[in-house]
């Protein structure tokens, strides 16, 4: 295996976050709802890492703690060599004009009180206080064009703007410090499909232009497709299987990950697909299956896998020195 | 043909115009602030209401010279008389014949005081008082609410008697009471749409983007709850108003010969069979008053409101 010689811009490392939850009776124990239950993975510069996986699978928990929004309960997240977990709100704030978010809702994430030349440069404003009013609005406006909008709507207000544009606000928000990473939570799920498109180009150009790395949540996978570099699949807080774009869509091990990817629509109607259809319901987080927390809608699953939880296992095929990793105990035994 | 040329020639200069007059006046950044003042402005309701209150409230500042009598002085001759243009009685005088005119304005300098003073002390105390401890949640939350509600527990004329015995009998004091048993509603009030705020997407990204929490509230919990505060506040005056005239009844505010609209009203509805116009002048300027706040107050939250533009 060739050793990667880019330091990794961020690393977490057996991340959990877990919630308490309030059982309503006072006797009883009050029981933890694992969000994130031990995630790890790398994020490099200039690479777009997508982070796929059922509604309430964690993927947007474990962005905001990836950010410190949220705090873990457990593990580290490493910024350029440099631990940043339990970080206060002031030790964090530097840090914060070097990562960013995007956000699902665009017309929430806009405050409806301000104009958007104040929304866009509330960032700037904030970390560099030294800035004239004209400056700052020369970035604003630059930025503006940037992202594709017109500059002369600097005064409007945010409700006056369609899903598509109010993203790009969000997106001018958060690209104005020039930030190094950007967490995307599922930035196109709630627009319209010929929108989604030119948002998805629009973080593409960016990512070219400014050498920006992406930590992409998503839950549609031709998007994911498009746009990612590596994948990485989560279910019930854990990690599945985590390879490089086209080896997890060509060749993907993990039974859940199958499942998932034979789920997507062929664009071509004369092709039929082998379709593996899982059973039952997304088990619940705060009481999740012993062993593999997969194991309730595996195919495969045996004795083996209630025992103890897999861990994530190189298996790849090609000499590539990204690897493929897959959390299953029965990879052998799976054909793909 | 020339017609043409300079028809086409015109058209180009113009399109040329407007398109660098809207590119000149986009540019300048503008607040929510000061959008609301020009929306404010176009608000013919509340302007007229502001022109009206500053003429009660120079009225009341110059009364001195408005009137040819005194606000104390009794006159033997002309007790309890109806409205007398001639003598100079505009109003008309009370039972002690005293001038009415003049006593009114008299009234509406510490009506508008007491009203304005401590809806103030109410609207600034409570509006932060109740942003923090919603937007802080958790254990600071319900200390400061803990001690709102004991606050509330006290018995206001109790509170009031307490402070008359401690600092003695003085105006300003009243301020002082009404504004410090206010704002508890309001911090209330505030607490409340904070909890609904908070929770914003908006606001999550101002923390991502390393805002201070000081600024967060300040920027955008507390424009974003306006709306209620605004109509609380208008509220807020009246009621003001009317408790003050309550203590003065009871001999905790103001003193004779020094009157408010309260306590004008409420002598003037003893008599009121017999000597109407002591109730309907001092009656008409509160209720004049109160319009104004509410249209002002009404125009206030359409204004702060862009999705009203």
């Amino acid at each position: 295996m060739s050793v990667n010689v880019k330091v990794p811009i961020l690393t977490v490392d057996n991340l959990k976050v877990h919630f308490p939850v309030d059982t309503g009776t006072f006797f009883t124990k009050n029981k933890t709802l694992k969000a994130v239950d031990g995630v790890s993975f790398q994020l490099h510069e200039g690479e777009t890492l997508s982070v796929v996986g059922e509604s309430g699978c964690g993927k947007s928990t474990l962005g905001r703690a990836v950010l410190q929004l949220l705090h873990n309960t457990d593990g580290q997240v490493v910024w350029m060599g440099q631990s940043i977990t339990g970080h206060s709100v002031k030790e964090m704030r530097p840090l914060r004009k070097q990562m960013q978010i995007i956000f699902q809702d665009p017309l929430a994430s806009l405050d409806p009180r301000m104009t958007i030349g104040e929304i866009i440069a509330e960032p700037l404003v904030t970390h560099h206080p030294e800035l004239a009013g004209k400056a700052v609005r020369y970035r604003v406006r630059e930025m503006m064009d940037i992202v594709g909008l017109l500059p002369r709507m600097i005064n409007r207000y945010p409700h006056e703007f369609s899903g598509g544009q109010c993203q790009r606000i969000g997106i001018a928000r958060a690209m104005i410090l020039q930030p190094r990473v950007i967490v995307c939570d599922e930035p196109v799920s709630a627009l319209d499909v010929s929108i989604q498109a030119q948002i998805i180009n629009l973080l593409g150009e960016l990512q070219q232009k400014f050498g920006l790395s992406l930590l992409f949540i998503s839950h549609d996978l031709s998007i994911v497709r498009h746009i990612s570099h590596r994948v990485m699949v989560l279910y019930l807080g854990n990690v599945m299987e985590i390879a490089d774009k086209d080896d997890l869509y060509n060749s993907p091990k993990h039974p859940y990950t199958q499942a998932l990817i034979s789920a997507v629509p062929a664009p071509d109607p004369a092709v039929r697909k082998k379709r593996v259809v899982l059973k039952g319901d997304l088990p619940s987080p705060i009481d999740p299956p012993s062993g593999c927390v997969f194991r309730t809608r595996c195919l495969y699953a045996d004795e083996q896998c209630s025992q103890k939880k897999p861990d994530l296992v190189d298996c790849s095929t090609s000499g590539l020195n990204r690897r493929h990793q897959v959390a299953c105990y029965k990879i052998e035994t799976i054909d793909d | 043909m020339s017609n043409i040329m300079n028809v086409n020639d015109k058209l180009a200069t113009f399109n040329d115009n407007f398109s660098d007059s809207a590119d000149l006046t986009e540019v300048v950044g503008r607040s929510l602030w000061q959008d609301a003042r020009i929306r404010l402005m176009r608000n013919k309701a509340a302007v007229v209401s502001m022109i009206i209150l500053s003429i009660i409230t120079l009225m009341a500042i110059f009364a001195p010279w408005l009137s040819s009598h005194p606000f104390d002085e009794v006159y033997w001759d002309f007790i309890q008389v109806p409205p007398n243009v001639a003598e100079g009685f505009w109003f008309g005088t009370d039972e002690n014949g005293r001038d009415l005119f003049v006593r009114t304005l008299y009234g509406a300098r510490v009506s508008l005081m007491v009203g304005l003073v401590a809806t103030t002390v109410s609207l600034v105390i409570g509006v932060v008082y109740g942003a923090v401890a919603g937007y802080m949640g958790g254990r600071i939350d319900n200390i400061m609410m803990r001690f709102v509600d004991i606050l509330y527990s006290l018995p206001f004329m109790f509170f009031v008697i307490i402070l008359m015995v401690i600092f003695g009998r003085n105006i300003y004091l009243i301020f002082v009471a009404l504004g410090a048993v206010e704002w508890l509603t309001m911090a209330r009030i505030v607490r409340g749409q904070t909890l609904a705020v908070k929770k914003k997407e908006f606001v999550e990204a101002a923390h991502a983007s390393g805002v201070s929490t000081t600024k967060i509230i300040f920027r955008h919990i507390i424009p974003n709850i306006l709306g209620p505060v605004i109509v609380y506040m208008t509220l807020t005056i009246p009621q003001v108003i009317l408790t003050e005239s309550f203590l003065s009844f009871l001999g905790l505010g103001v003193q004779e010969p020094l009157t408010s609209w309260g306590v004008l009203i409420s002598e003037g509805a003893k008599v009121m069979e017999s000597a109407p116009w002591m109730l309907a002048f001092p009656a008409t300027f509160l209720a004049i008053t109160l319009f104004c706040f509410n249209f002002i107050g009404d125009g206030l939250r359409d204004a702060l409101d862009p999705k009203d533009r």
